[in-house]
């Protein structure tokens, strides 16, 4: 059943795996953001990547601007989305029953999708020539320049995001709203301030992400479901909340993912992942950094 | 006398006739399965604009040569015009079952065309077989679904089984022509019906033409990541790679490969993604010298006269995209439906499926590149041909069978490294 490949496939695939965790990661930390402030999972969280990647991909279809310079644009526009959507929908829902957050954001979702196909069609679009493209060879294999450009600014923005929670006045009065609500009022910080904030900011990680995705990816309306399942998946593996199990959690899904596919069989890349993360949570269901 | 006399009786049956056909003017209701959202939704929304082209040449009549075409209406059925009710089944096998049903049920539809993905058709068809109600396939390639022993599932188009022989049959004459040898082929595969049941043809094909199958690779469509399995292709190292893939995979898996490098030197892939006109507007220059299987080729057009004439209709409300595989298969599918319905002369499901079993459409008046439309037992269309199609600086060429072949093959396809 196994597989026994070379050496040279076994580098490709780690590396491979590696370049795409990363992004898979920073998708999964706006998700693990929003949840640790509210305990809120967004599952209008695709939807979200499917705009920052449809904000990409316009940027460069009507003005010619390629997706690296779109990024500050993609991060704007979702931050904005975040924002609004918390202060129209979440803000409101916040006190109510759990099956009316859920059914909240899962609409939000659909409704998104569907404007997304009523207004830009189901066609698949690509940004067919981007600055960044084609193959870099790195220790003796081959691997896509775009994905190496967006694992190394993933990182980065892991860092920024990481600097800033933990660093900045704004960062902490977040990070204490999100380990006690009241007391953190009681302390003077404008709670409803940090929690739009936290919307603002978890969706301009997507944003982000969207773009540097958008160089290298398809984008259709319902582009963004392909990547929540493994954002959840990844949030859950890394623990709720937690910004570096995030990371953590992308790049072993990406690594496992690959690996699956090649040392086993391709059809069962998902059944490892999957598999690793039924292990994780019997054995820790709080996430491999989770604090709950 | 008599002559007059002769006319005079018919004149009189022809009047006689008249009142029972007016009361059979009414309307033939047809239920169309498509998905129109969803990872396929362009190929549904395609499909839906070229039936209501058909429809307004049936309803409306239109100047082109088409029997259906000259008179308002069925004229068979007084005239009767055709409605058709639109269902987005979304991709989805289930949906496809319930909605089926519902058609039936509650929409009261004469007859069932769709679905599209082979999937949503086997479960959608089953429903009709149960109640009783013909159901077309214009476009599933799997070739299970007319070995069920079903007796009211017809399918005018070309299965897997037809346009994987075609790839095998072209191999072997390619080789011949050129003085090679091909080896060994790699299949890679998406998971649902179309992709298994077609990778399971490919491997009996080759095992019968004499060549190793060195990978046969399945991946679940719609994956984030195709890195694994072109890792897996790389290593395998085929004379011959034999792609199955929906849209969004085969962007996918040009983009990826691109970034791995992998060179194949010979692609024939199985339509489906392939041919979407989005695929190849957006990928043609990387997918260069690719070979698809086709049962339908826009520069076939010198042949046949009815191709630009429906072309240029539906690019009226298609949003000026050109006919393409899936548009023109539906087409031909709804035609051959319609044609029956009205030599049925009756909205009787008996009748409509008796009527699809003595189908006989010549050449002349399809716009496919088949001998015609003539069912066997089975339900499947035994006039079809299907046609090899290389991209060639943007846009597809026909290259096999020879004798029809606007251009000659492009081998090997060139290295990555060697382009641009």
């Amino acid at each position: 059943m196994f597989h026994i490949p070379s050496s040279e496939m076994l580098i490709q695939g780690i590396l491979s795996g590696i370049l795409m965790g990363c992004l898979y990661a920073l998708i999964a930390a706006g998700l693990s953001l929003i949840f640790g402030l509210m305990e809120i999972v967004n599952f209008a969280h695709g939807e979200f990547l499917m705009l920052g990647m449809y904000t990409t991909f316009w940027m460069y279809a009507l003005f010619h601007l390629d997706p690296l310079l779109s990024v500050p644009i993609s991060a704007a526009a979702l931050f904005l989305l975040g924002w609004l959507t918390y202060k129209s929908i979440i803000r409101r829902i916040l006190g109510g029953p759990m099956l009316a957050q859920i059914f909240a954001t899962f609409g939000l979702g659909i409704f998104l999708r569907a404007a997304a196909q009523f207004l830009w069609t189901p066609d698949f679009r690509q940004i067919s020539d981007p600055w960044v493209q084609g193959p870099v060879r790195i220790l003796g294999v081959s691997v896509g320049k775009p994905q190496l450009v967006a694992s190394v600014a993933c990182l980065l923005a892991f860092g920024f995001l990481y600097w800033f929670i933990t660093k900045t006045e704004t960062g902490m009065a977040l990070e204490a709203t999100a380990q006690d609500r009241q007391a953190a009022a009681l302390m003077g910080i404008n709670t409803e301030r940090m929690l739009t904030l936290g919307w603002g900011i978890g969706s301009a990680c997507v944003g982000v992400a969207a773009a540097f995705l958008a160089s290298f990816f398809y984008v259709f309306p319902y582009v963004g479901s392909l990547f929540a399942l493994i954002a959840f998946v990844t949030v859950a593996l890394g623990g709720f909340g937690s910004i570096p199990g995030s990371l953590v959690a992308g790049v072993i899904i990406g690594v496992i993912e690959v690996l699956g596919g090649i040392l086993i069989a391709p059809a069962f890349k998902y059944v490892a992942v999957f598999g690793l993360y039924l292990v994780v949570v019997l054995v820790r269901p709080q996430g491999l950094f989770g604090k709950f | 006398m008599r002559r007059i006399g002769l006319s005079v009786a018919a004149m009189l049956m022809a009047l006689a006739v008249a009142p029972a056909a007016f009361a059979q003017a009414r309307e033939v209701v047809i239920g169309v399965l498509y998905p129109m959202t969803g990872p396929s939704a362009q190929i549904g929304i395609d499909a839906r604009n070229i039936i209501n082209v058909a429809v307004d040449i049936v309803n409306n009549g239109a100047n082109i040569n088409l029997p259906l075409a000259k008179s308002k209406g069925l004229p068979r059925l007084g005239g009767a015009k055709v409605r058709v009710v639109f269902v987005d089944h979304q991709g989805s096998a289930a949906l496809g079952q319930s909605e089926a049903e519902r058609l039936i049920t509650q929409e009261k539809v004469h007859a069932l065309l769709g679905a599209y993905q082979s999937a949503v058709t086997t479960t959608a068809s089953q429903v009709a077989e149960r109640m009783g109600i013909p159901f077309v396939n214009a476009d599933s390639s799997s070739p299970a679904l007319t070995e069920r022993g079903f007796k009211w599932f017809f399918r005018t188009s070309p299965h897997d089984g037809h346009f994987s022989q075609v790839m095998f049959e072209f191999m072997q004459d390619f080789e011949k022509k050129r003085s090679i040898k091909f080896k060994s082929v790699a299949i890679l595969n998406e998971d649902t019906t179309f992709g298994t049941d077609s990778s399971k043809v490919q491997e009996e094909l080759a095992k019968k033409y004499g060549y190793e199958v060195v990978a046969k690779i399945p991946f679940r469509t719609g994956t984030t990541s195709l890195d694994a399995e072109v890792g897996r292709l790389k290593g395998a190292n085929a004379d011959v790679f034999l792609p199955s893939l929906y849209t969004s995979d085969a962007i996918l898996l040009t983009r990826t490969a691109r970034n791995l490098d992998y060179n194949p030197k010979l692609i024939i892939a199985q339509d489906a993604g392939y041919t979407d006109p989005k695929f190849v507007t957006e990928m043609g220059k990387q997918a260069e010298a690719a070979l698809t299987r086709a049962p339908f080729a826009l520069d076939l057009a010198a042949r046949k006269p009815l191709i630009p004439v429906v072309d240029e209709m539906f690019k009226k409300v298609g949003g000026g995209r050109d006919l393409a595989d899936v548009s023109a298969r539906a087409f031909t599918g709804f035609m051959t439906l319609v044609d029956a319905i009205n030599r049925a002369g009756s909205t009787d499901p008996a009748a409509i499926q008796k009527a699809l079993r003595e189908t006989n459409i010549p050449a002349d008046q399809l716009i496919m590149p088949w001998t015609g439309v003539k069912f066997d037992e089975k339900g499947q269309n035994i006039g079809v041909r299907a046609i090899l199609q290389q991209l060639q600086g943007g846009s597809y060429q026909t290259v096999y069978p020879f004798e029809l072949a606007a251009k000659d093959v492009v081998y090997p396809i060139p290295a990555w490294s060697q382009r641009r």
